[in-house]
């Protein structure tokens, strides 16, 4: 689901068609931009175990760990890049990594 | 009705400076331009302006924060000079490509080394790839005059690139003379409200400037930037004209001093024409069909008309006051003769370099230049394409 | 208000994620915390010298700012954000601006402890109304990890090598936060991302809402410059604080304020031996180095202390 966007620059753009001075009029669109093929670990939550502590939350490099009404909830794997930070931080073994892909 | 007033150059452009009225001013001082700030400065301790002042560090840091105003939002104007304007040399740049419509006062005077305070051009021509526009004044009646324009010029929604008003140190910068002020109301009027389009303050459509360019969108953010400096063209005259219905004085891209029926000529940029104006008048009164180009406008490069207005000439001496170390002439020389290449192939075209350091300039060296280019229109032959004015060999 | 981090999930964020900073990379934990300490009503302007935050955030056509954010140059995020700053209070002046704006102003420790230190000490001593925020990866990492002022006395980089002749960097870091206290502005504080990082969020806050210059240099490790195993970011900042390598104060007003005194301090071996770029300190020939960076540790420390009161 990506947010509706004022412009959307390609690279087979005409100088004419994109705003002057090099200028991103569309703040934050760089979340259109996926960065999960980046992973070679992955992060996987255990909801069982999770006690909705939040410590993993503000941790993340990538703002991928999404929380809804106070509690978090599963990784957002367009962006999570699997650097591991949220697994040592979880204080209750809530979250496993594993190799991508397997 | 105008203000008779007499003025150095250096107070005439605070006096305007004063009339814009711009939100900021970030400057730092240096020889000659330093009373530009000082006066200024003045104005804001008066509350004569209301004008944020900024005392940076240095020259780059006055760019940079010129940079970060213009970018909020705020007409942002500077002065400066010499090795201040080489200090902010990257930043000349980036203003330009990130079509910031600043407006500096450049006070010509020499580049180090070694160190010297006084004029030549080095300085502006060493900054002529930046992107800015460049105007050059041969007195402060057309500081004065310019700086004004360039305010319209600059923030010109075709245009929206920065803009240097040159004019010579201590010649210009410090000599009083006579000038016709425009009222305070008229100025205002003349400049307008600054509105730009995109601002960093602009918290309804907050914006990203100056993001990483991979070879994927570099260039055509640069063709894009070439684009604004040929509309600027255009916009320089429709600028002058408006400014002409206000004052009744007359701009182009250059002026032509009895040039009409002109047989020989000089193309020269700021005081030193004043000077030539007297030698042509000295000249003409024995008869001789002698001629001047006062070029204001460097940047953009006037390549078509500057050519054809040469072209009925038998000889012209480009006077250059700085050197670019090409062995090949100068960088007004270089430029004018690949003008004439295309529109005045049978004029010869010669190069002096003259007053670097602030070196006076003389009425009778400027004559000898003429009798040279008389003697070429005699014999048809030049005997020295790269010449030098007033230095001791 | 206490730190609560249910509470604070409810706000914005003000940074996206798609850029391309390395997996596990400190810089974005610093400036996601930063910016959530704005008020949701409040505007960011938000400058960043070159260097690995600026070109990873914003790669044309991508920014992961919401704010808005500009870029001039390598030197000059203070110079640029303080003109920003002086347009903001021009506008205001004459009723073209609506609500409040904030400067924020972050560079590496490239861009802050060196060439860009003349441009912060000039924005920092006009006194003007922004915040300056070093993400201190100690050494000039956008370009390769070369050695900076920041860097710890003997690490490894690539332009202070630990060689058979020379083992790594000579010259001890330099203390900029002591400098930026010598500049005798409103707020300074020496932070980092411990624990649920109420330190560095509250120390924000601060920096943000106290009127006038405001100077916070945050540790932000890095994985590939420090070599250490990336999952374990806030094990080595916890290291840095416990060891006191890294202490975490404040000086308002002048006055000094130590935030956190380890009860256990612990020997600063501890907070190296993870790091691959102190790893040939652990020879029998370097043993004398460690005595000297503990001896290091343990003098700034002690004055520190001295100075918070605290000795």
């Amino acid at each position: 689901m990506t947010k509706e966007r004022k412009m959307n620059i390609r690279e087979d753009m005409s100088w004419r068609e994109m705003p002057q001075g090099g200028h991103i009029i569309d703040a934050g669109n760089a979340e259109d931009f996926k960065t999960g093929d980046w992973r070679s670990m992955r992060p996987v939550w255990l909801p069982d175990k999770c006690k909705q502590c939040l410590l993993c939350w503000p941790v993340c490099p990538d703002m991928a760990i999404p929380v809804e009404n106070g509690k978090r909830k599963d990784f957002d794997f367009d962006h999570c890049k699997g650097c591991g930070i949220c697994v040592e931080v979880c204080p209750f073994k809530a979250i496993d990594f594993v190799e991508e892909g397997k | 009705m105008a203000i008779k007033d007499k003025l150095s150059g250096n107070e005439a452009i605070a006096v305007a400076m004063r009339q814009i009225d711009p939100d900021v001013v970030a400057a730092f001082p240096i020889t000659p331009s330093t009373e530009v700030p000082q006066y200024f400065s003045q104005f804001v301790a008066n509350g004569q302006v209301h004008t944020e002042f900024v005392a940076v560090e240095s020259e780059h840091s006055a760019m940079s924060a010129c940079i970060g105003a213009e970018a909020a939002g705020a007409r942002t104007m500077t002065a400066t000079s010499s090795q201040g304007l080489a200090l902010m040399w990257e930043m000349l740049y980036i203003a330009a490509s990130l079509r910031l419509p600043i407006v500096m006062s450049v006070i010509n005077r020499a580049l180090s080394g070694p160190i010297n305070i006084h004029n030549d051009h080095s300085d502006s021509m060493g900054a002529r790839d930046s992107g800015w526009i460049q105007l050059y004044c041969e007195n402060n009646q057309e500081a004065y005059d310019n700086l004004i324009q360039a305010i319209r010029i600059a923030e010109h929604k075709d245009v929206q690139l920065p803009v240097m008003v040159c004019y010579d140190g201590f010649i210009t910068s410090h000599a009083v003379e006579n000038i016709e002020l425009i009222e305070d109301e008229k100025v205002k009027a003349f400049i307008g409200e600054y509105r730009p389009q995109h601002y960093l303050l602009d918290r309804d459509n907050p914006i990203s400037m100056g993001p990483l360019d991979m070879p994927a969108y570099y260039f055509e953010h640069k063709r894009a930037q070439a684009e604004a400096m040929k509309n600027a063209k255009r916009v320089i005259l429709e600028v002058a004209q408006e400014f002409e219905k206000l004052t009744g004085r007359k701009y182009g891209y250059f002026e032509e001093y009895k040039m009409e029926d002109a047989e020989v000529g000089i193309v020269i940029m700021n005081s030193t024409a004043g000077t030539a104006k007297f030698v042509v008048n000295e000249l003409r009164k024995q008869g001789i069909k002698a001629g001047l180009i006062k070029l204001r406008v460097f940047r953009p490069f006037p390549f078509e008309e500057l050519g054809k207005a040469l072209s009925h000439l038998k000889a012209v001496a480009i006077m250059d006051k700085a050197e670019s170390f090409s062995t090949a002439g100068g960088p007004l020389f270089t430029e004018v003769r690949s003008a004439m290449f295309d529109y005045a192939k049978d004029t010869k075209a010669v190069s002096y370099i003259y007053g670097l350091g602030g070196r006076d300039v003389r009425p009778d060296e400027i004559m000898s230049v003429y009798q040279d280019l008389l003697e070429i229109a005699r014999t048809g032959q030049v005997k020295s394409t790269f010449n030098y004015l007033g230095v001791r060999e | 208000m206490a730190y609560n981090l249910k509470t604070l999930t409810e706000k914005e964020e003000r940074i996206t994620g798609g850029h391309r900073m390395c997996a596990g990379c400190g810089a974005p934990i610093v400036v996601r915390t930063v910016l959530r300490a704005l008020k949701p009503e409040d505007h960011a302007v938000v400058g960043v010298a070159t260097g690995c935050l600026e070109v990873s955030t914003c790669l044309y056509p991508y920014t992961a700012w919401k704010d808005s954010f500009i870029h001039s140059a390598f030197e000059n995020a203070a110079a640029t954000v303080s003109g920003a700053e002086a347009a903001y209070r021009a506008l205001a002046k004459v009723g073209k601006v609506k609500g409040t704006t904030k400067f924020i102003a972050f560079g590496g420790d490239g861009g802050t402890y060196d060439i860009g230190f003349q441009a912060l000490s000039g924005a920092m001593e006009r006194g003007h109304d922004m915040v300056y925020v070093c993400y201190d990866n100690e050494a000039y990492m956008n370009t390769g990890i070369q050695r900076s002022s920041s860097t710890p006395k003997y690490a490894d980089t690539t332009t202070s090598p630990a060689g058979s002749e020379i083992p790594g960097k000579v010259q001890f870091k330099k203390d900029l936060t002591m400098i930026m206290a010598a500049h005798n502005i409103p707020y300074v504080a020496q932070t980092a991302p411990f624990r649920n990082l109420k330190d560095l969020y509250e120390k924000a806050e601060k920096a943000l809402y106290t009127p006038g210059p405001a100077f916070l240099n945050v540790l932000a490790p890095c994985p590939r410059g420090w070599r250490y195993n990336t999952p374990q970011l806030m094990e080595i900042v916890r290291l840095a604080i416990e060891t006191c390598v890294w202490p975490l104060y404040e000086v308002i007003e002048g006055k000094f304020i130590l935030n956190y005194k380890p009860k256990n301090k612990l020997p600063v071996v501890e907070y190296l031996k993870p790091q691959g770029r102190f790893r040939h300190l652990f020879t029998k020939e370097n043993e004398g180095l460690l005595e000297e960076i503990q001896k290091e540790v343990d003098r700034r420390w002690n004055r520190l202390l001295e100075l918070c009161g605290e000795a």
